[in-house]
């Protein structure tokens, strides 16, 4: 079966430092993939990519059949490719339930009103709901991710890339995390996720990913890439971690 | 069930005492002298412009500092309709909005490419040509200008004071006009793309907003209000020249100060804004320039000690919206499922 989203030999470079060297990705309608690698290692430009806010140097990106590649974020928004931002990027004057009903409402194209009971429901399972009527700018780090991954969700996707969104949670909030990951994709979401957070990520993912060097320099399943020697070698912190 | 709500205790205040206000305004010609009603009708226009650039710059991120050029065109439309073709005032004014959005749409086009700074120096050049163009046309005056014809303006109304009241009304009306349909932008589907381009652009786009269309219709629409503005304010001077009409002290600086220190990206700060200002001009003026310096300091320490404005300040400390904007999530009675909740 074709991938829902694919990444087809991308090349991407800030001035001398190269950050995506022929890069492909395949993710199947369904997946949950999981990304590692070093800090600056090009992972969140590689969702930024994908999203339309960061315009690759060469390659192209296929979204359920159709090259998004130079498709601006808002069309890629409404086809359904969510991301949430590694930098919390809250609409910080709007209450926490505006910023869902936002992203509900112009990711979709449903009329404001219809969307209000969903995005009630979707702060009460992410966890925002005693906090709906507080402006998001007021909001802890902790709840801004969570507001992330909400207005992510409340876009309805059928691809979520989620790019560090376990950081700083305590066992209990990353086991609630991982659960409503899970969740997710058994709704029929595809998912992409970055995570420092090895032991939440090998608990919700499939196949896990590392990048270095512009490469993707190991692919397959996530117990065994965790312990392969080239991971330990340039990502001995995280690794040893796990 | 869950509900929304717009109104807040302090928006349902806010709405009766603007109503209570604009009574009491429109009974002006009944307890106010001429001196007064002048005073006001500047007031009014003063606040229609801060809105409207509050609108596309607070709103829309589209830091303009060429409006002057929608106030200048709004004037010379106004004169060039009553002197050439024998429109009446009122009519005038009507008609410069539609033209100042149709010359909005290929400015933008031009404008629309640059970005930041560059955005700001663009609109700016766009005023400065319109200030040219509008001194070669020698049947409006050149560059020295022209007044309304005497016979022209007392046509309009059947007494001086008769004309006079007919102005301030306009200026009410048309002023009240812009805010109530900035409101009810606001409070549109269209509203809640704008607040989100406000707080983040970045965001918004990510969230399948399509912010290049937002800023367009947001440009559209203030140079149609702003033309309208400009012509009112030219028929309330009764003189232009392309140096008064495309001003960008009066019709930018002093809007951009009005606006900063009400509040940018609040409906309500270009009003606290152009109160502040006005106080200030009455019992500064005598100073001659050093009015203009201590305007400057003020604005300074505003910035400094309350970024978000007076109305910032005061909206953050206490939680207050004077307009029901804001959609609050109003909790039913638990009728869920028990157990379920820790
Ligand atoms: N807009 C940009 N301009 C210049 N350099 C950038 C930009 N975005 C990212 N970079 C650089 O690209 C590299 C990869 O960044 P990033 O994708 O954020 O890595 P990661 O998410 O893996 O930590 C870093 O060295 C970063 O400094
Ligand atoms: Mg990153």
């Amino acid at each position: 079966m074709a991938p829902i989203l694919a990444l087809e030999n991308i090349s991407k470079r800030f001035g001398a430092v190269v950050v995506a060297d022929g890069i492909g990705l395949a993710l199947a309608e369904g997946e949950a993939l999981g990304i590692i690698g070093p800090n600056g290692a090009g992972k969140t430009t590689l969702f930024g990519i994908a999203t339309g806010t960061v315009a690759p140097d060469a390659g192209r990106v296929i979204f359920a059949g159709q090259d998004i590649t130079r498709l601006p974020p808002e069309r890629c928004c409404r086809l359904g490719l969510a991301r949430s931002f590694q930098v919390p990027q809250p609409f910080s004057g709007m209450t926490v339930f505006e910023n869902v009903v936002v992203a509900a409402a112009f990711a979709t194209g449903a009329s404001e009103a219809s969307v209000y009971e969903p995005c009630a429901d979707l702060l009460d399972r992410c966890g925002l709901m005693a906090k709906a009527n507080q402006r998001a700018g007021g909001l802890t780090l902790l709840d801004r991710k969570r507001l992330e991954l909400a207005r992510a969700l409340a876009t309805k996707p059928r691809v979520l890339l989620l790019d560090e969104v376990a950081g700083g949670l305590t066992e209990h909030e990353c086991a609630v995390l991982v659960r409503l990951i899970k969740d997710v994709r058994a709704g029929g979401v595809s998912i992409i996720w970055i995570e420092h957070v090895v032991h939440a990520l090998l608990a919700a993912v499939d196949r896990l990913l590392v990048l270095h060097g512009g490469k993707f320099i190991a692919d397959g399943d996530p117990r065994t890439v965790i312990r392969s020697p080239q991971v330990a070698e340039i990502y001995m912190g995280i690794a040893a971690d796990a | 069930m869950s509900r929304v709500e717009h109104a807040t205790r302090s928006s349902r205040i806010g709405v009766a005492l603007i109503g209570v206000a604009l009574i009491v305004l429109a009974l002006a010609p009944f307890w106010g002298d001429r001196q007064m009603l002048r005073l006001l009708a500047e007031v009014f226009t003063f606040v229609a412009l801060a809105s409207l650039w509050n609108l596309l710059a607070g709103y829309a991120g589209l830091v303009s500092v060429g409006q002057q050029a929608f106030v200048g065109l709004g004037g010379y439309l106004l004169f060039a309709l009553v002197i050439l073709a024998g429109v009446h005032p009122i009519v005038a004014i009507l008609i410069a909005g539609p033209i100042g959005a149709l010359v909005a749409v290929p400015v933008a086009a031009l404008i629309f490419r640059l970005r930041g700074a560059y955005f700001a120096i663009g609109t700016w050049v766009v005023a400065e040509v319109f200030r040219l163009l509008a001194s070669q046309i020698s049947v409006l005056g050149g560059g020295s200008g022209i007044s309304l014809p005497a016979a022209m303006v007392v046509a309009m109304a059947p007494s001086r004071q008769a004309r006079e009241f007919e102005i301030y009304w306009l200026a009410l009306a048309l002023t009240a006009a812009v805010l109530g349909t900035i409101v009810a932008l606001l409070r549109s589907r269209h509203g809640l793309a704008l607040t989100a381009i406000r707080d983040n652009e970045l965001a918004a786009q990510s969230n399948g907003i399509d912010v290049t269309r937002i800023k367009l219709i947001v440009y559209v629409l203030t140079g149609f209000g702003t033309a309208m503005i400009g012509a009112l304010i030219f028929l309330m001077k009764l003189r232009i020249s392309p140096d008064t009409a495309f001003s960008v002290n009066d019709w930018t600086a002093f809007v951009i100060f009005i606006t900063v220190i009400g509040g940018i990206g609040r409906i309500e700060g270009p009003i606290v804004g152009t109160i502040v200002f006005f106080i200030m001009r009455q019992t500064l003026a005598d100073l001659g320039s050093l009015y203009l310096l201590i305007m400057g300091a003020v604005a300074i320490v505003v910035m400094l000690w309350a970024p978000k404005g007076l109305w910032g300040l005061i909206a953050e400390r206490f939680g207050w919206q004077a307009l029901p904007l804001q959609r609050r999530l109003v909790l039913a009675p638990k009728t869920e499922e028990p157990g379920e909740r820790s």
